[in-house]
């Protein structure tokens, strides 16, 4: 694996040289640094430090590590490939996004799923260790959200409004959510163990990443939440 | 009576004298307006479903048909107009949100036609066009701000990337979906065969249009449809969409039931679920937001790529347009209120937003104020309906035009603005294949290749009228315009004198 100290690199240097890379890469000194494996095909990238906004935007199979946290926007309409994060990320984490893998060991900031979709064989899956804010899966169109609260002392595990405008995919939440408000327009129950089983590959791999034991984290209540239709604004328009 | 019967707005006259009850009229509504009654061997129409789209007219053998205005009126009242009540009535039935197609059908100001065009006369020679060298290329993209030189004094000649144009007119952004695969065909083999460009619209870009990319604009727009390494690589620009002038400061949603075969593929969502975008694009509240959002494009494609911010012309355009001009964008469209939709509620459309040619004016000066006009190139749309009005633009500041509406009527758009339907009678917007099949792609490219031929003629003539020989020395040269009509205060935001001034 090669390094790159990226210290005092702006962004575009330091994508720059990402690019021209053949090899896997340990970023070093990473300061705030945008748009990190922007686009990427291939490679492994580990980061040490704290990158910047947009890390893994349009990622198209590349595999990205962070050891800390990372800010905003992370996993943009990712496409495909995966993003390992071992602290907590911020706002609008993999909006829009299509395909590949996001793990979280910690938190998620506002908007975490936001519009993520699915397609043909590409199921999008975000998996968020700790807590989530509010507007989690807002316009969810596909794909699977976990949000498995561990750690947390409070029972709520997400913030406001979750799930607002959901028209596909899924949300399961380690928690029984009875103080959670969900819209109208969704369904909330008590995961089965099939449901469960939906997200046994992905939590394995959550436990596998992160160090712990799958079996103390299925010992626990879990919510899916489900669109209860795929149109939910058909009813609302007259042809003029 | 549940509901109020609403009455049709038209009236389908038919001449039983002439019509030999070929069924052609039947077979060519896809509304369902026209049957044949067996047992009076008669044809009849059921008016309440007509939209005047003329397909009937138009493939009547014996021109036996006549679409009018239903002659049966309300009292009339200058207040409360026949719209006004059908729309009403309309609601009250439903309960819906009313749903429009296309631009801005009301009678609020067209400033195209109160500018007039300037011409030399003795003390400076028109140039006649047939006879000398005229430049209607333009280049859309940052221009540097001063010559450089290197260490060699050799001057510095790269430049950011720029999109060249054979003649300043761009086809905008249509989705397939909005409209079907053949017209898409037909923009992208116009736009190939022209040397301008097309833009594919928020639905992403179908497969086999892929070899179009040296003349596809690519669009991302809140929902994001279709958005993939590739399809950003494959176009010669990529534009953010912020806005539509049709519908500024709202989403756009295109049903599930139009979700199907291919749209569902180019859009990359399964079939049958509603294509939502969003209103705003959820990471970008300021203008550092809209920076990320550009920088990640750029970042993606490699500095390869001119990147647009298209936005609505609403209020306080030219101090937006001043933000975007410093978030790293290379050409900013702006899309004025009269601008074309595949559907938008009524009331969006018809009253939010403003002018084209104001919000252009105000843009230009502007940024010309601050010294940042060279940052970006200037693209406007919303209502640009022939050669003059594009050499007006020209002289108010803009780069180039956005044309839509007028490319939509060259492939057989007859305007009955209900795109909404999906039941387009031109094979235009519409994803039902027998529909679809009524639109040759390579006749509707023709159609547009004449078109936009005819217009550069015409812009050659304006401009060797006035002395000009190139769209660059048009660019911004509003002493070629004159206003007539117009207010003081209309005026100084055109920056333009009145006539006889």
């Amino acid at each position: 694996m090669k390094q790159i100290d990226a210290k005092e690199l702006d962004f575009r240097t330091l994508n720059e040289r990402l690019r021209q890379a053949t090899d896997d890469i340990e970023i070093l000194n990473c300061c705030g640094q945008r748009f990190i494996g922007a686009g990427l095909s291939d490679r492994k990238i580990l980061i040490r430090g704290t990158p910047g906004n947009a890390l893994g935007a349009y990622l198209n199979g590349a595999s990205l590590t962070v050891g800390g946290n990372v800010q905003d926007a992370v996993g943009d309409t990712m496409n495909a490939g995966k993003i390992t994060v071992h602290g907590n990320i911020g706002d609008a984490a993999g909006y829009a996004m299509r395909g590949g893998t996001i793990l979280v060991k910690g938190n998620a900031g506002y908007r975490a799923g936001i519009h993520m979709k699915a397609y043909q064989d590409k199921v999008p899956q975000m998996v968020i260790g700790g807590r989530a804010g509010s507007f989690l899966g807002e316009y969810q169109a596909g794909g699977v959200i976990v949000v498995l609260g561990l750690g947390e002392k409070q029972s709520r595990i997400v913030g406001n409004f979750p799930c607002t405008g959901m028209h596909g995919g899924k949300m399961f939440l380690r928690a029984a959510c009875e103080d959670i408000a969900f819209p109208q327009q969704v369904t909330a129950r008590r995961a089965t163990d099939e449901d469960l089983r939906e997200i046994q590959n992905i939590l394995l791999e959550f436990c596998a990443v992160f160090s712990y034991d799958i079996a103390a984290i299925l010992d626990a209540p879990f919510t899916v939440i489900t669109p209860d239709t795929s149109n939910p604004y058909r009813q609302m328009y007259v042809v003029n | 009576m549940n509901g109020i019967f609403i009455m049709p707005e038209f009236d389908v006259i038919r001449s039983d004298a002439r019509c030999t009850v070929c069924r052609v009229c039947e077979r060519q509504c896809a509304n369902g307006v026209h049957a044949f009654l067996e047992e009076k061997g008669l044809m009849v129409s059921d008016e309440t479903k007509c939209v005047n789209c003329q397909r009937c007219v138009s493939f009547c053998p014996t021109h036996a048909l006549k679409i009018v205005e239903n002659p049966n009126r309300l009292r009339e009242n200058a207040n409360w107009d026949r719209d006004t009540i059908r729309e009403i009535y309309k609601q009250a039935n439903s309960g819906g949100v009313l749903l429009s197609s296309m631009g801005n059908p009301k009678p609020l100001p067209v400033y195209w036609d109160k500018i007039l065009i300037n011409a030399s006369q003795v003390t400076n020679p028109p140039i006649d066009p047939l006879r000398e060298p005229m430049e209607t290329r333009v280049f859309l993209g940052k221009k540097p701000e001063k010559v450089s030189r290197g260490a060699d004094g050799a001057l510095i000649t790269t430049l950011p990337p720029q999109i060249e144009l054979s003649m300043p007119v761009l086809f905008s952004a249509m989705s397939y979906g909005s409209i079907s695969y053949n017209a898409h065909a037909a923009l992208a083999e116009a736009a190939a065969r022209l040397g301008i460009l097309y833009n594919t619209g928020e639905g992403g870009l179908h497969e086999d249009f892929y070899p179009y990319g040296s003349n596809t604009i690519v669009q991302v727009a809140s929902g994001r449809f279709g958005v993939h390494e590739k399809y950003l690589e494959t176009g010669a620009a990529i534009e953010i969409k912020m806005g539509q002038g049709a519908k500024p400061g709202i989403g756009g949603h295109l049903p599930g039931p139009k979700i199907v075969g291919d749209v569902s593929r180019t859009r990359m969502i399964p079939e049958g679920t509603d294509a939502i975008s969003p209103a705003p694009h959820h990471d970008i509240y300021s203008i550092e937001d809209l920076r990320q959002l550009v920088y990640s494009l750029k970042e993606a494609t490699r500095y390869k790529k001119p990147v647009i911010v298209k936005v609505a012309a609403v209020h306080n355009i030219a101090a937006i347009a001043s933000g975007v001009a410093r978030s790293g964008a290379d050409i900013i469209a702006i899309d004025g209120f009269r601008g074309g939709t595949g559907a938008a509620p009524t009331r969006i459309r018809d009253n939010v937003g403003i002018p084209i040619e104001l919000a252009l004016a105000a843009v230009d000066q502007r940024l010309r104020d601050e010294g940042i006009r060279g940052n970006v190139s200037l693209i406007v749309g919303g209502s640009v309906r022939s050669a003059a009005d594009v050499v007006k633009a020209l002289a108010l500041g803009a780069d180039a035009c956005y044309v839509a509406t007028a490319a939509l009527l060259a492939l057989g758009c007859h305007l009955c603005r209900t795109c909404q339907s999906g039941k387009c009678n031109w094979g235009i917007a519409t994803q039902e294949p027998a529909l679809v099949k009524r639109l040759n792609p390579a006749q509707g490219s023709e159609r547009l290749v004449n078109l936009m031929n005819a217009w550069r003629h015409e812009i050659m003539e304006l401009m060797g009228g006035m002395g000009i020989n190139s769209v660059e020395a048009l660019r911004g040269n509003r002493l070629m315009l004159r206003g007539v009509g117009l207010t003081q205060k209309e005026l100084e935001i055109l920056g333009i004198s009145h006539a006889g001034e």
